[in-house]
């Protein structure tokens, strides 16, 4: 066997290495792990969060309103519909359309970010902090906003990411895959969302 | 119409009807919120819509529908996650029910 023999067989082998697994590109695998392991961070959080309420008696209701809450699930699903229209675009090839589409779903979750600020600043105006709340146990501000934090660090995280990827998408450094990764992730922040309003909000509603 | 168009306009037609189907199941939640029923019962309605919402958004959004063996990594690492993290809740209840100082 000569030594082109052994190098073309080397290729081949690992040609065959390299078949994406699950039929899936490497970065949307990549991104799909990513997604597993941060659902296993939310459900671990919101799990430690029933465990807490269930286990603590007279459990504070502090919400009189569902406004807010509404109008922030209202953006996030409409943005996961924008960020579809998108990346659709891109993967027909119109590249100004999903420019304008990403930056749509950007603006979005910038909305919903100074929202969710807005209920924070809300509470804790009323006296509710990190490790107090006046309402009774100062679990429950722990656990508010350890788990609002951490939902509305991924929504930044996402916004900027939207952000960067869309710019370099119309500057031609990235491709519509890019983007359809970017739009996963964004998905994943609207999934997580569907599971912290009923948990954290609805179920602390004052009657 | 051309072939590729046609399927451009049935699959955003598919994406705004599951973008419908997500705001009526969230706003389902939001009824439930003023249901006149015991906690239990509310987290327990609220948690099966929030499932299924999930669901949809997870076949449909994130095209998993589309990739069965990837569906499947999905369900089973998420299920297997989500059960293994079950194992204290009776601990929760014996802490209000069972511990000298419950109520």
């Amino acid at each position: 066997m000569s030594q082109a023999d052994i190098t073309i067989q080397g290729h081949a082998t690992a040609g065959a290495m390299a078949e994406p697994t699950f039929s899936v590109p490497a970065k949307k695998m990549a991104m799909w792990l990513f997604i597993i392991a941060d659902s296993a961070t939310f459900a671990g959080c919101l799990v430690a969060y029933g465990f807490i309420r269930n286990s603590t008696p007279n459990w504070p209701r502090p919400f009189h309103s569902i406004t807010n809450v509404g109008v922030m699930t209202l953006i996030l699903l409409t943005s996961s519909l924008t960020i579809l229209v998108g990346v659709r675009a891109a993967q027909a090839g119109d590249k100004p359309k999903a420019f304008r589409w990403v930056m749509i779903t950007a603006v979005a979750g910038l909305l919903f970010a100074v929202l969710h600020l807005k209920e924070w600043m809300g509470m804790i105006s009323e006296g509710a902090t990190l490790f107090h709340n006046p309402w009774g146990t100062p679990l429950f501000g722990s656990l508010f906003f350890s788990i609002t934090g951490l939902h509305l660090l991924h929504v930044t995280g996402g916004v900027i990411a939207l952000v960067v990827v869309g710019v370099r998408y119309q500057g031609g450094r990235y491709k519509a895959d890019d983007l359809e990764v970017t739009g996963l992730y964004w998905h994943f922040v609207d999934l997580v969302w569907m599971f912290v309003v009923p948990l954290v909000y609805l179920l602390n509603l004052a009657h | 119409m051309s072939t590729a168009a046609t399927h451009k306009s049935s699959g955003m037609g598919r994406d705004v009807a599951v973008y419908v189907v997500l705001l009526v199941l969230a706003g389902i939640q939001f009824v439930i919120a003023y249901q006149n029923i015991s906690v239990q019962q509310m987290f327990e309605r609220m948690l099966i819509v929030a499932i299924v919402e999930a669901g949809v958004a997870l076949l449909f959004f994130m095209h998993l529908s589309e990739n069965r063996g990837l569906r499947w990594f999905v369900i089973i690492f998420t299920v297997a996650v989500t059960l293994g993290l079950q194992y204290g809740w009776t601990d929760s209840f014996r802490l209000t029910n069972g511990v000298p100082w419950a109520k």
